[in-house]
């Protein structure tokens, strides 16, 4: 279960809710349309609505740059005239990646991978990437719904089907 | 400066917040005139939706005077008074090229968590919790508005501002739920819901041709608003059986078209009412879809039935052999505003359109408590709470 998941999974399920628990077993278990788990190819996909010869393969935006010769990449025609399908994995992977564990100790280069692509994705079609933050908001309480919100926040740009 | 802001649940303080600051060159900050109060900010209220934090700035229908502009901005300059869609799009991807400008790939920072919860995100919306992309929302003097020149509308001279108010949500949510519903001329049309975006949905169907146009309610004073202002019939489900009054009114076929637009917290009569209550309380089902029942049964065969009003999660008790066996079209939206915007404010100009009488109450933030728990329950007659930051 990704912990952004996980968080928002636990927000719900202190009403003890049978929805979330149902939601979370799903997500746990990494088999059922919600789940976050990634595909067994390591490889993870954004579609960008440009034609495949307008993006450049040599020099991708700077989030996937960055990781040089650390991943593959794979740009091909998105069918229906949808643009374009630019994919990454990372060339080192865990064998069997269990993405929890390594969630908890703060190591998740699946996740990053994901941010990444989402960054490229905004810079190739927006030409820049969206921002929230600092947004203007009243005292913030500390409970601990709110903390399991905010790190559901956090994790939200690397969580998710990507 | 002074925002009202969800403070937990069924609680809404009025605080001192930061002044936002443009953070992408796209971005406008507006000076916000009016902000109103929706029938779907009950659901964060109410803990439906449980992604809001204490302290978060409620709001995501207004309008108001552009203030300050991101350097990459073309279509807007400081004074222009303008209407902002509630929903974040960027215009350049695939589905707002298709013109499907809630389903934005790019306009919800959190993508995460919507991902998880509905295999996909949607856009972002101002004011609508972190899943919806945490933006701060519009109860507030000054707000930031991304992607400016894709969201924000100029409004004609002549066009007064408690109109165009509504242009930002309440009448682009009747627009899709009634175009993409796809009403055709000599249709019979019902609606569920007899607030500001079903009354626009009523109003968009008549436009469309519709021969018959009823909504479905149980306040006498937003029923009268539909007769007196929109100009469609009217049904009390308290005082009649909805279904059977609908089949005598479409020569025993049932609507062509239902629109439900209700949402998550449906009322209805009956011991379903009651029924849906406990297991929501319970977290056994997260929204009660009472009404979106009724219209599926109400349709006629082979009709179209659009989900207008808000759902968040998982429903029970869903009539799926009717809609399978009725071979009804089910669909469903968050509003495609920039889509309309520009026709309604159009017909606002020319008086096809009027949204002042859903401004039953207009106040300052201070009084913002005040007005989210009239709007709640209905007291005095509130339609919609409208604050007004300068006063």
């Amino acid at each position: 279960m990704t912990s952004a998941l996980g968080s928002v999974a636990s927000l719900a399920a202190r009403a003890g809710g049978t929805v979330v628990r149902q939601v979370r077993s799903v997500l746990e278990h990494g088999n059922g349309p919600g789940a976050a788990s990634a595909p067994a190819s390591g490889w993870l996909v954004v579609s960008i609505y440009r034609e495949p010869t307008e993006i450049d393969a040599t020099s991708l935006p700077a989030p996937l740059a960055a990781y040089g010769d650390r991943i593959e990449t794979r740009i091909r025609p998105a069918p229906g005239g949808k643009g374009s399908e630019l994919a990454a994995r990372l060339i080192q992977r865990d064998s069997g990646s269990a993405p929890g564990p390594a969630r908890l100790t703060g190591s998740d280069p699946q996740g990053d991978l994901r941010s990444a692509l989402r960054k490229a994705k905004q810079l190739i079609e927006v030409g820049e990437v969206l921002a929230v933050d600092p947004t203007p908001h009243g005292k913030r309480n500390a409970t601990p719904a709110g903390a399991a919100l905010e790190a559901a926040t956090k994790r939200a740009p690397k969580g998710g089907v990507l | 400066m002074k925002a009202v802001t969800w403070r937990g649940v069924n609680e809404v303080g009025v605080e001192d917040v930061p002044e936002p600051t443009i953070l992408n060159d796209h971005d406008i900050i507006l000076e916000v005139g009016l902000s109103v109060t929706c029938g779907s900010d009950l659901h964060l209220l109410g803990g439906y939706i449980p992604a809001m934090r204490a302290g978060d700035v409620l709001g995501h229908e207004f309008m108001g005077t552009v203030a300050e502009v991101g350097k990459n901005v073309t279509k807007h300059r400081v004074g222009d008074r303008v209407v902002v869609v509630s929903f974040t799009s960027c215009g350049q991807c695939w589905y707002c090229k298709q013109e499907l400008w809630s389903l934005c790939d790019n306009g919800n920072p959190n993508p995460g968590i919507t991902e998880a919860l509905w295999g996909q995100a949607i856009g972002g919306c101002y004011g609508y919790s972190h899943a919806l992309g945490g933006y701060a929302g519009s109860h507030a003097p000054y707000m930031r508005v991304p992607y400016a020149d894709q969201g924000a509308f100029a409004i004609p001279d002549g066009v007064s501002d408690e109109r165009a108010l509504f242009a930002s949500d309440a009448a682009p949510t009747g627009w899709t739920g009634a175009h993409q519903a796809e009403v055709k001329a000599g249709d019979v049309v019902a609606v569920w819901g007899a607030g500001g975006v079903g009354q626009m949905a009523a109003r968009k169907a008549m436009l469309m041709g519709a021969e018959r146009v009823v909504v479905i309610d149980r306040f006498d004073n937003r029923l009268q608003q539909v007769r007196q202002h929109i100009g469609a019939e009217t049904l009390d489900y308290e005082e009649v059986d909805v279904p059977a009054e609908l089949r005598e009114m479409s020569g025993g076929r049932g609507p062509d078209v239902c629109i439900e637009a209700v949402g998550m917290e449906a009322h209805s009569n009956g011991p379903q009412y009651l029924y849906d209550q406990v297991k929501q309380q319970l977290r056994l089902q997260s929204d009660r879809p009472t009404a979106l029942r009724e219209a599926i049964y109400a349709c006629r065969k082979g009709g179209t039935v659009f989900a207008l009003g808000v759902f968040g999660g998982l429903v029970d008790k869903f009539p799926m052999g009717a809609v399978m066996n009725k071979a009804l079209t089910l669909r469903g939206a968050q509003q495609h505003g920039h889509r309309y915007i520009p026709e309604i404010l159009d017909l606002m100009s020319r008086d096809e359109v009027k949204t002042e009488h859903l401004a039953t109450h207009v106040m300052s933030l201070d009084d913002g408590p005040k007005g989210y728990r009239m709007f709640k329950d209905k007291e005095d007659g509130c339609v919609r709470a409208v604050f007004r930051p300068g006063t």
